[in-house]
């Protein structure tokens, strides 16, 4: 019965040490040296300060920028340190409401778009951090962020067609735009 | 389904499928002691770590010592787990200053972790130190994932032995895993998710100033950091206003490898794999998945190979592969439809060149619908439970797959060696169902599968529908299993049904509204968790060495060949069949009202 506590004992420690101090540590040092950028974070340098992540979505509001997603998180949107979706079920009538608020937010903002709304533009994304929305989101509010800047509708659309990126190796994932990365390239157009 | 979509599901097996046979080849390789000249230059510290254990490696074990050192090897991870999170607070690499776990949390993300579910009740990023995810979490996603292999290979060698008394070395198989298997694989793949973007540091957390700033309402605190509500019980918030966002670091890549090679599940961060720090690219999002089915699916060659005939190890595989498609075409239907309330309002669900259309909620635009769905069946399917989309917020049906597959026993791939013990428990029953049908004594790969045989099958068929069903009921009786519900109605019975089949099996995947992180789930769920885990682990070893005792018997006129479509056939009927008649009833108060009264409404 104990002849195997030994080994046990021992081998946890040993094992301990292989794989959750070397190995993680190891890992560590080898991306810091070889892709320092990515491995902390992929943040956006402005003026010698980071401005934001190129894999983490920001809050936009205002009707001269795209918005980004509805995000679930709390307490504020987009909120790194607490990351997670609605958990609303399909047929819960809060999902409903909270769809309904969303609409009426885009319609109140631009009123003369009568158009279909992209649903990714009005359901919350899974991690609440999500950069991305789809192209569709993205020409859905091209007329209102032209009209808000006093810029051509086909200028920014232009903006957005240089801003898809297409499916990885063309096959991979969604076609899909990064809001921030959008939105900087409007600020200093 | 979109053109593209079935690409990338037709890419995803045509990897898969040139992947099995050389990660299945190689493991025979390795846990038959010959080592590929490759990775030879691992055997010296193989060597060295066995003359410190104290144990000599040619020495094999009978199955209750292989039992034995499993559950001492179980206990002591559960301990120093549980006191790391514990300790957590005085311990260094704790750049955010987090205190101790509360008691009930600690005892279930160590039960959780240890069992290879991964259940996670807490949330990482505001919860765990470095060190406990490093040292505790990282540890148990090679270590859990390792014994399970180990219980694997001991099983294989019931059917590849006879007339033996014993089934292998835990130890020997267990570190061979580790060493040769597990850790090679997830420094490369961790690698290539750091070229990706995900992260890899032990830094702070990042504050960085956003473009716009955002107000929201702040839940007002006392003193004591406790929220204040007011008099009918609603917390009282002030609106507040920043433009700071803090971005949570840590060394998320080498957990991320090994969580999904090992079939564990537990995210760094609460989003887990939708998080774009730890899924940041459909590529890193393909290397997931296929880390996920990789060594279950090779695991079904290595079997064939080690019996000496590797038809069977194929037949294994097909059953397993027709299961999932079907299981696969349910749920990308069912989420590239769309929620028929929100078309009614005017919100565009179609697929087109520019969206991926259907129910988004709860979904990245990265991935859209294809890869969402993709990677809920195979997490589940597997006992993975990693997640890129929160299946709480799929539609009624396409929620049903995950949830399903996981009561189906975790045996459509299932997870690393687990998934391939659990499958061969399946066979022995239908070896046994076509013998009776016939009149003759059941026989598989040249043993006549006994009384005690079934018996321990049975077992291992039975517990898990015993721990979901009366967990379920259990909490759905009690004011504090239904407190933490979410979402109303049927729905709100599927969270519950959903976290008990997780935990028994062993998934740790979550309809994850529901409020888990409370002495009443954390201490019923770790319990399925652990009976899920250990209790199966133990009748698989007794049928083990029962068969590795017996004699071989040459096939005769009579033997039904078990390498046949019409065998595969009769497996997938016997993991359907228990399957449905355990959980139907069930899943009908569940997904299926969901699904009725919807499309009644609409």
């Amino acid at each position: 019965m104990f002849k195997e506590f030994r080994p046990a004992i021992i081998g946890f420690v040993l094992l301990t040490l292989l794989t959750g101090i070397v190995y993680p540590l190891v890992l560590t040092g080898l991306s810091q040296l070889l892709m320092p950028s990515s491995a902390n974070g992929s943040l956006l340098m402005k003026d010698g300060r980071a401005v934001g992540s190129a894999l983490i979505g920001q809050p936009f509001g205002n009707a001269g920028d795209f918005w980004s997603r509805p995000s679930a998180t709390a307490p504020m949107p987009y909120n790194p340190t607490a990351s997670g979706g609605s958990n609303l079920g399909p047929t819960n009538p809060a999902l409903i409401d909270a769809v309904k608020t969303r609409i009426q937010a885009l319609h109140a903002a631009d009123p003369d778009n009568h158009a279909p709304i992209p649903v990714d533009l009005v359901t919350a994304s899974g991690s609440g951090l999500d950069p991305d929305i789809s192209p569709a989101a993205a020409f859905y509010q091209v007329a209102r962020v032209a009209k808000a800047r006093n810029m051509s509708a086909a200028a920014v659309r232009r903006l957005v067609e240089q801003h898809i990126q297409p499916r990885q190796f063309g096959i991979l994932g969604e076609p899909r735009i990064n809001v921030l990365e959008l939105n900087s390239a409007l600020a200093s157009y | 389904m979109t053109a593209n979509g079935l690409m990338q599901i037709a890419l995803f097996f045509g990897a898969l499928l040139l992947l099995t046979k050389p990660m299945g080849k190689y493991m025979a390789l390795v846990y038959q002691g010959d080592i590929p000249a490759f990775v030879r230059w691992i055997a010296p510290a193989e060597r060295f770590f066995y003359r410190l254990y104290g144990v000599k490696p040619e020495q094999e074990m009978r199955w209750t010592q292989y039992a034995i050192a499993l559950l001492w090897f179980s206990l002591i991870g559960m301990i120093a787990l549980y006191a790391l999170q514990r300790l957590q607070g005085y311990l260094p690499f704790n750049p955010q200053h987090f205190g101790a776990v509360s008691a009930d949390s600690s005892f279930n993300t160590a039960v959780s972790f240890v069992t290879n579910t991964d259940w996670q009740g807490y949330a990482g990023e505001s919860t765990m130190s470095y060190l406990t995810q490093m040292t505790g979490l990282t540890v148990q996603n090679f270590i859990s994932a390792a014994a399970g292999m180990a219980v694997a290979v001991a099983f294989i060698r019931g059917f590849a032995r006879h007339t033996a008394e014993t089934i292998g070395n835990f130890w020997v198989d267990m570190t061979r895993s580790i060493l040769y298997i597990l850790l090679p694989l997830s420094i490369v793949l961790a690698l290539t998710f750091v070229s990706q973007g995900v992260v890899q540091n032990l830094a702070p957390y990042t504050t960085v100033h956003t473009i716009e700033s955002v107000s929201y309402d702040n839940p007002k605190t006392d003193a004591a950091g406790n929220p204040v509500k007011d008099a009918a019980g609603n917390p009282i918030t002030e609106k507040a206003q920043t433009q700071d966002q803090t971005l949570a670091q840590g060394p998320v890549a080498s957990q991320e490898a090994i969580k999904m090679l090992g079939t564990n599940g537990g995210g760094f961060f609460n989003a887990n794999s939708a998080h774009p720090y730890e899924n940041p690219t459909p590529l890193s999002n393909f290397l997931q998945m296929l880390a996920i089915f990789l060594i279950p699916a090779g695991f079904c060659y290595t079997f064939g190979n080690m019996v000496g005939d590797t038809r069977q190890g194929w037949a294994i595989f097909a059953a397993m592969t027709l299961v999932f498609v079907a299981m696969l075409a349910l749920a990308e239907i069912s989420e590239q439809a769309g929620n028929p309330a929100l078309t009614s309002l005017g919100v565009d669900q179609t697929a087109s060149s520019l969206q991926a259309g259907g129910n988004m909620e709860g979904k990245e635009t990265r991935f859209g619908i294809v890869n969402s769905a993709l990677f809920a069946t195979i997490t589940t399917a597997a006992s993975c439970g990693a997640v890129n989309s929160m299946h709480d917020s799929f539609m009624p049906l396409g929620g049903l797959v995950p949830l399903w597959l996981i009561q189906l026993g975790e045996v459509i791939f299932g997870g690393v060696g687990s998934g391939l013990y659990g499958m061969l428990i399946y066979v022995v029953v239908a070896v046994f169902i076509a013998g009776l049908m016939i009149g003759r004594t059941p026989e598989y790969i040249g043993k006549k599968i006994g009384a005690f045989d079934i018996q321990m099958a049975s077992l291992v068929i039975l517990i898990p529908p015993f721990l979901i069903l009366c967990g379920t009921a259990l909490a759905v009786l009690l004011a504090a299993g239904k407190a933490g519900v979410a979402n109303p109605g049927a729905h709100g019975f599927s969270e519950i049904l959903y976290a008990f089949s997780s935990a028994a099996g062993n998934n740790g995947s979550a309809f994850a509204g529901l409020s888990a992180n409370t002495p009443f789930y954390n201490i019923a769920l770790a319990v399925a968790m652990f009976f899920g885990r250990i209790w199966l682990m133990i009748p698989v070893l007794a049928l083990a060495g029962s068969l590795a005792a017996k004699k071989r018997i040459p096939p005769g006129a009579g033997t039904m060949a078990t390498y046949t479509p019409l065998f595969v056939m009769l497996l997938i009927g016997t993991v359907i069949l228990v399957g449905a008649l355990n959980f139907i009833p069930a899943l009908g108060l569940g997904p299926v009202v969901e699904h009725l009264t919807m499309i009644g409404a609409h």
